[in-house]
């Protein structure tokens, strides 16, 4: 079994079973917290915590870090921090088992290395800052949204899937 | 009874420690589904791979579904679980904008964190970007402000809004997820194969 996995590292799971799994998972969260899952929290946290450490006076002074500074208590010690954390842990023993730990850069052979990584930054750039002003990313406000039929959740889903699929024909080159 | 931690069931002090236990579970379930490969992720607008249409619409049917029966049996009270806001304008343009991001860079917050995890450089420096991308909306606030805290409907979900009644929409939404599974499956077949 070790060296198929070996063998080929891209043995993945069916995905109707990671996604019962998955759905497990949201079930347990909402019944034990009451609330859903994040992930982008967890670097708007590091952000407001850098951002503090360097220039503290800014961070006070501007209306959107202000509102996750409090008095004595650091800004990522947050549930969602947390929780970032444990997807870390959780990804790395999967990888593990699985035998994926490697240090690299995926891309389609028709692209260089370098053009990959500009465009992983922009990506996460214009990630980053939808998943500000929709206050959420596709765990905290599609998924878990949904979960509880927010109307909210539905509609962000529905913006991301549909402009993905609307620029999706002018990053062809990337990835086919 | 549930939830459990603002129903007072499970102290506070746990709050913390469910949450790692939460997250490793989340983490290995995408990383085990394949979601640290951005190849595989990107394949679901290209037609050559699926499986984040039906890991995510999966996960919401099941989810939505055992929430509702939960509720349904009494063990868990639906009113008092934390609904995503719905400000209307923020919701379709930040999606606008995060869907452009997941073509660009190929992941979302959640699964560039898997691939972190499994020393993707690509997912590390596109770790980085959202980060930028936060401090860029953090520094412009003034000027997102108002479709950040305009258009609010509140904690609103699909029955508040429309008037529907639950056990239908989530009816509908299992059909529906059902039929798009099987259109993808016809897709997959048509389309020329990607390796990766």
């Amino acid at each position: 079994m070790n060296t198929k996995h070996k063998a080929n590292p891209h043995l993945y799971w069916n995905p109707y079973f990671g996604g019962f799994l998955l759905g497990i998972i949201i079930i347990f969260t909402f019944y034990l917290t009451g609330r859903g899952l994040g992930a982008s929290g967890a670097m708007k946290s590091s952000v407001v915590t850098v951002v503090e450490n360097v220039a503290p006076k800014h961070a006070e002074s501007n209306s959107y870090y202000s509102q996750f500074i409090k008095e004595g208590d650091s800004p990522m010690n947050t549930w969602l921090v947390f929780e970032a954390l444990g997807i870390l842990i959780g990804a790395f023993i999967s990888g593990s088992i699985s035998g994926r730990i490697k240090w690299r850069v995926q891309h389609s052979p028709k692209i260089t290395t370098k053009r990959r990584l500009i465009f992983a930054l922009i990506g996460g750039v214009l990630f980053g800052l939808g998943a500000q002003i929709a206050r959420g990313c596709t765990s905290g406000a599609a998924l878990s949204g949904m979960a509880v039929l927010s109307t909210g959740g539905f509609l962000t889903m529905l913006a991301i899937f549909g402009s993905a699929y609307a620029f999706a024909y002018f990053f062809r080159k990337n990835w086919i | 009874m549930g939830p459990l931690i603002p129903g007072g069931y499970i102290p506070m002090e746990w709050d913390s420690i469910i949450a790692i236990f939460i997250g490793i579970a989340f983490g290995f379930v995408l990383e085990a589904s394949g979601f640290s490969s951005s190849r595989k992720l990107a394949g679901v607008f290209y037609g050559y791979d699926f499986a984040v249409l039906k890991v995510f619409f999966t996960a919401a049917a099941v989810s939505v579904i055992g929430i509702y029966y939960m509720d349904y049996l009494g063990y868990l009270d639906i009113s008092q679980l934390y609904v995503h806001p719905t400000y209307l304008w923020g919701a379709i343009i930040g999606g606008v904008i995060m869907g452009a991001g997941f073509v660009t860079g190929g992941f979302c917050p959640g699964t560039s964190l898997c691939a972190v995890a499994i020393g993707k450089l690509d997912a590390w420096v596109y770790v980085i970007g959202i980060m930028i991308g936060v401090f860029i909306f953090s520094e412009l606030f003034n000027l997102f402000e108002p479709i950040y805290d305009g258009y609010n409907f509140g904690n609103i979900t699909l029955i508040d809004s429309f008037g529907w009644n639950p056990y239908w929409v989530i009816f509908v939404f299992a059909i529906i997820a059902v039929v798009a599974f099987g259109i993808a499956d016809m897709v997959r077949k048509r389309v020329k194969s990607v390796f990766y």
